[in-house]
């Protein structure tokens, strides 16, 4: 046959209509394109001026089609008439479902607020969300940072104003090596792949440090298969390296940082291991140019990182002495971690040499003229052209938060932060710590709590603790088992409202947060806490409401569901107040929009809450004559001020001359704005503010012009936290706040002011040699927890999930493809199948996270893989450490900031007959929604 | 059976990049969502919310390779039709509906032709093909044809929806027939080579190798530590007397 080509037509009509909005298959809140036909979704894709994905996209933003029309959406509020956990409900009207809550939260409102706990999972309007619980009274609020990674965020809060992520980003223009730790496959999603793209193009270089060597790992040039848990030690051993040959930034360490301010060192006084500090209460240096004290930010003064100073006999020796006593003892050699770390001394050291030679052999210089905050103009920007990102990989650890300290000490020793070629801070960071909040927690009936429940506890004063000493939320944050810990921890919140301790709940409210499944430890226990009935046959937990758009696990514990809209369907902002979208060049905040109605009875969460606390008339949501201030939560972000100026939107306000960006007032067209403009506002820094911003003054006024501060707050990076030593001092005896005994000896350990390493507490209690083996999961980068799980897309990706094993496993237990295998901890066991990889740490075993399904819910069919090979990893893993017979819960949590410690398992594994399906197995849910459909050839256009 | 052009003007395809491919899986959805709404009979899901089985044009896949010393490594491989110069897709079919276009080269299936019969996927070594049960037509990548010359889409559009979605620019796309496009230049840098090349096909799609990983493994360590050994005393009097000669300095 002749080659014949028929006629096609190669430019066929692609849309209606595109409009853009935000992504929200992810917390990566990618700009996206959503074409329309007949005012139905036909095809997502990234919008190019956009300034975090700059117009890629990755599986899950491309699936979102299937999301958006996913057969598990909710389709009206739903109240229970099953027993918990049925998943029986009848659908009822929104005006009855309001009614049933505020019947049930107003009364606890005007008599006790802390009955309340209103927990929000993956939230990305926690500064609304928050402000709302604020005004309800109740102490207990927080979002999902406890459980997963706050040991990085609040590691880097404390040590330079600002952490990974939404805080800051290598420099991908300059950065010619990049070193991730624990990175897996996710946060940052897009930017972590647009850069490491980026980075090999101009032939720099990235080493992966992971026990696992997939995604990012895999295209690494060097793959570090670490050990669990001992990132910090590993880290720690590259400092001694540094030190120990001399390769660190002196200039910077004394210019930026508190390596040269002086810190007491008479055992005997209150004040050992404090600052010195002027009647200002500055913390003091020695000028090396006069030899005399003077406050770190007196102009002129070079600041000394050697001389000591002797004050009535007592010697005060700069941050640095401290430094060296410690990292160049012999114990953080290479040799001397090598085999715990599993990784050769010799690439200990090759890797502290590449970093060296990178950062002071291969300076980058700016030349751009900028004023440091000591009133010296200086002629470029120093680069050092080193970077490093991190997630919850070395965070979800007990030793996590000192781990992520560590790091940022190697960053700064490097003077790699915020100068070319290194990492960079994200406006509005950096942010010292003194200018966050503190926690509050003092709750009285039918009044606003006392200030925002979240913040940066500087040392015990800032405790949330009740005048008896007993802990003030439900969940133990900002208490003396875990001082700092930052976005609470939601983790513990059922487990303790269970268990009345430190007291008992009325409602448990929760938004997007599948707790009864994948993102609870003890998934069993936790399902019995939730099901428990005390001996008046009444619930323990005795009411429950849940908000989410979809058929979640979750779902079937609620006595009320309030059905969320789809992220296509919503008003959202991702807000400057909040986690923003900013780059290290700009400021940028965004919004969701209904870029299409929904076709079913749900509401927008935040919308909800709206007319939740109109309905309550809670202060802050209605004017003085009891009328509501906003209509809704569209309403609300264009016209809330959080102070004069200051909304939750910073592009289009209203200025005295037209428009302004940062502050000024209101607009009402300000939505609109953002619509036409790709629903996204981006303000660019002038590029003699763009590096150096902690001590740039030109940076500091533009941030001041911008509203993220009043007046410029120049800061030192904190290599030694003094708020840590606070607490040590208590537990040492000093002050009047004290901890209870049986702490004072950990917190003297683990809130350590210098960064150290101590091995992980599970490892302490699970005898290595019953579980010499390391479980961890990761999350696929197709899929985020169990959002992609009734994705018909993405699922076909990864529909179930095996547990990989390490070459050594699966020949010491002669392993065969599609064998299974029963993995057990000290807390639990479970049977799955399993699979080899070679590319694994030797002592790791591991799997995907959340993969796993619960049959009924999703709207999948009962044999979906999900259920009858998925599994989670959760079921081995306890919010509490095994008892230590001291009558007292011991959470397994970071001990510095109650950071779930989901890395630390420990486990043995043995080859078992292939059962029916994954164990443990649950009774099937009944699905509120039915089920999917048998097929789907999806296309909208004619 | 159907012939093949003897030659075509252009010969369109993609370079892809195996240093840089994370495996995310981007391109593999961006296509399914093009290609479901778009050119021939959508993209179908068998039982997608139980055993899910589905159309795509593009996989990825992923493999371990073991050297003989050193780290496991991880090649993430996506896979989609080359668009074989000697395509044996097309000269197998026996209705003339596969078939490769004489202008650019890119292998399309005429559906409105096509019987179903499966022949020209068993015909192509790389499993480039795939039956969509819903519609019974072969579907296959088209290199977006819809997308590359569509006056509708802006300019830089015109391209396959998986290399404008690659976030990590591991896909590249252009003419290979022209040695001066980027994709001629950049796989003659990098060592592009043919999957495959013992099937005779000549494949237009060229992949890029890996680079060379895992190099600090061989380091001598104590020659590159050299140069870092300004100080031999690890201890901490003798870090103290170097700080405060180093800091003479500046």
């Amino acid at each position: 046959m002749k080659p014949s080509q028929p006629q096609i037509d190669t430019s066929p009509p692609v849309s209606d209509e595109v409009r853009k909005t935000t992504c929200y298959m992810c917390a990566c809140r990618c700009g996206i394109n959503v074409h329309l036909k007949d005012g139905r979704v036909a095809y997502i894709e990234g919008n190019r001026d956009h300034p975090v994905n700059k117009g890629v996209l990755c599986a899950k933003g491309s699936a979102g089609i299937m999301q958006h029309n996913a057969p598990s959406r909710l389709r009206a509020p739903l109240r229970r008439v099953g027993p918990r956990g049925s998943g029986k409900f009848e659908e009822i009207g929104w005006d009855e479902a309001l009614d049933i809550a505020v019947n049930w939260l107003e009364p606890i409102r005007r008599s006790d607020p802390s009955k309340l706990a209103f927990f929000t999972g993956r939230d990305q309007s926690q500064s609304f969300t928050s402000f709302w619980a604020q005004n309800f009274g109740t102490p207990n609020y927080a979002a999902h940072g406890g459980f997963c990674s706050v040991n990085m965020a609040a590691a880097g809060i404390y040590t330079m104003g600002g952490a990974f992520w939404e805080f800051g980003q290598p420099d991908w223009d300059r950065t010619r090596l990049l070193m991730i730790f624990g990175v897996a496959e996710d946060h940052d999603s897009n930017p972590i792949k647009i850069g490491l793209g980026r980075i090999k193009q101009r032939g720099g270089r990235v080493i992966g440090v992971n026990p696992v060597r997939s995604g990012y790992n895999a295209v690494a040039d060097e793959w570090v298969g670490i050990t669990p848990g001992t990132d910090g030690l590993f880290v720690l051993a590259i400092v001694h390296e540094l030190m120990r040959s001399g390769k660190i930034d002196l200039e910077y360490l004394s210019r930026y940082t508190n390596a040269p301010v002086l810190v007491n060192q008479d055992r005997n006084s209150a004040q050992y291991g404090l600052f010195l500090r002027d009647d200002q209460n500055k913390p003091l240096v020695i000028d090396r140019k006069t030899g005399r004290l003077a406050p770190f930010d007196r102009s002129g003064i070079v600041p000394d990182l050697s001389a000591v100073h002797g004050k009535n006999g007592i010697d005060h020796v700069p941050v640095m002495h401290l430094m060296a006593r410690r990292y160049l003892k012999p114990e953080y050699s290479p040799e001397q971690v090598a085999k715990r770390c599993g990784i050769k001394a010799d690439k200990i050291r090759a890797i502290a040499c590449e970093l060296a030679r990178t950062a002071f052999d291969e300076e980058i210089v700016l030349e751009r003229e900028w004023t440091d905050f000591r009133g010296e103009t200086h002629k470029v920007f120093k680069g050092r052209p080193v970077s490093f990102h991190a997630m919850r990989g070395i965070s979800a650890h007990s030793n996590g938060f000192q781990t992520c300290r560590a790091l940022h000490m190697l960053q700064i020793l490097l003077g790699s932060v915020e100068v070319p070629g290194g990492f960079r801070f994200k406006p509005p960071y950096p942010k010292p710590v003194d200018i966050h909040p503190t926690p509050h927690c003092k709750a009285s009936p039918g009044k606003p709590l006392d200030g925002p429940h979240l913040g940066f506890a500087r040392g015990p004063q800032d405790l949330a603790l009740k005048d008896d000493g007993s802990p003030a939320r439900i969940d133990k944050a900002f208490t003396w088992e875990n001082p700092m810990s930052a976005h609470g921890m939601m983790h513990m919140v059922i487990s303790n409202a269970h268990a009345g301790d430190p007291y008992k709940i009325d409602t448990l409210f929760m938004y997007m947060a599948n707790m009864s499944w994948n993102s609870s430890m003890n998934t069993r226990g936790v399902m019995n806490m939730l099901t428990d009935k005390g001996d008046d046959g009444e619930y323990v937990i005795p009411r429950i409401i849940y908000s989410d758009s979809y058929s979640s696990e979750m779902v079937a514990y609620a006595d009320l569901v309030l059905p969320d809209t789809t992220y296509l369907e919503r008003h959202d902002c991702i807000s400057l107040l909040d986690r923003p979208i900013c780059e290290a060049d700009a400021a940028a905040d965004a919004i969701r929009w209904p870029v299409v109605e929904p076709d079913r009875d749900v509401r927008g969460f935040q919308t909800v809450l709206v007319q939740l606390a109109n309905k309550m008339k809670l202060p802050g949501f209605v004017e003085v004559d009891g009328s509501p201030k906003y209509r809704d939560y569209a309403d609300y972000i264009v016209n809330h001020e959080r102070k004069p100026g200051i909304g939750p939107l910073a592009g289009w306000r209203k200025g005295p001359d037209g428009l302004s960006y940062g502050r000024g007032q209101p607009n009402p067209e300000q939505l609109e704005k953002y619509i036409s403009n790709g629903g996204f506002f981006a303000s660019h820094i002038p590029e003699d503010c763009a590096y150096m911003k902690p001590w740039n003054m030109g940076y500091q006024a533009w941030a001041v012009e911008m509203g993220f501060y009043d007046t410029p707050q120049p800061y030192l990076f904190e290599l030694y936290v003094e708020a840590m030593r606070h607490f040590q001092l208590a537990a040492e005896g000093h002050g009047e706040r004290q901890p209870p005994d049986h702490l004072r000896k950990r917190i003297v350990k683990t809130l350590d002011p210098l960064p150290i390493w101590y091995p992980t507490f599970e490892k302490d209690l699970a005898a290595e040699r019953e579980y010499p083996l390391h479980a961890l999961t990761q999350r696929p980068m197709a899929m985020y927890h169990s959002w992609g799980t009734q994705n018909a897309w993405l699922r076909q990706i990864h529909g179930w999930n095996p547990m990989y094993l390490p070459t050594k496993v699966w020949e010491q237990n002669g392993f065969a493809q599609g064998d299974w295998a029963r993995v057990s901890s000290v807390h639990g066991s479970i049977t799955v199948p399993v699979a080899h990889m070679a590319a694994l740490n030797e002592n790791t075993i591991w799997t995907w996270n959340a993969i796993g399904k619960r049959k009924g819910a999703w709207a999948l069919a009962e044999s979906a893989p999900e259920s009858t090979k998925g599994f989670l990893l959760n079921h081995l893993i306890h919010e509490l450490l095994p008892s230590k017979g001291d009558g007292l819960r011991w959470s397994n949590s970071d001990p510095v900031t109650g950071q779930a410690a989901w890395f630390d398992l420990r486990v043995k594994i043995e080859k078992t007959d292939a059962p029916e399906e994954s164990l443990p197995s649950f009774a099937s849910l009944n699905s509120p929604v039915g089920k999917g459909p048998d097929m789907l050839a999806w296309k909208v256009g004619k | 059976m159907t012939a093949l052009p003897e030659k075509t003007g252009r010969k369109l395809g993609l370079a892809i990049d195996l240093d840089t491919c994370v495996g995310c899986h981007a391109c593999v959805i961006s296509c399914k969502g093009w290609n479901t709404e778009n050119y021939g009979a959508p993209l179908s899901d068998q039982d997608p919310y139980g055993d899910a089985s589905g159309t795509f044009l593009n996989r990825i896949h992923s493999y371990e390779v073991q050297p003989d010393f050193g780290s496991a490594q991880v090649v993430h491989f996506p896979k989609s039709c080359l668009h074989c110069e000697d395509a044996p897709c097309v000269t197998v079919c026996p209705t003339g509906a596969s078939y490769k276009r004489i202008e650019d080269g890119i292998v399309l299936v005429n559906e409105s032709d096509c019987i179903g019969c499966g022949l020209c996927a068993w015909a192509c070594p790389y499993g480039a093909r795939e039956l969509d049960l819903a519609e019974g037509v072969m579907k296959k990548c088209t290199l977006c044809v819809d997308r590359i010359y569509n006056e509708n889409l802006p300019e830089g559009d015109r391209v396959p929806a998986c290399v404008r979605t690659c976030p990590a620019g591991a896909r590249h796309f252009g003419d290979f027939a022209d040695p001066e496009s980027e994709v001629s230049k950049l796989s003659a840098e990098r060592g592009g080579f043919d999957l495959m090349p013992e099937q005779g096909t000549k494949p237009v799609n060229k992949y890029l190798p890996p680079r060379q990983k895992d190099l600090l493994d061989e380091i001598d360590a104590i020659d590159v530590l050299a140069p870092l050994l300004e100080i031999k005393k690890s201890r901490n009097s003798g870090f103290i007397k170097w700080l405060d000669r180093a800091l003479g300095k500046f």
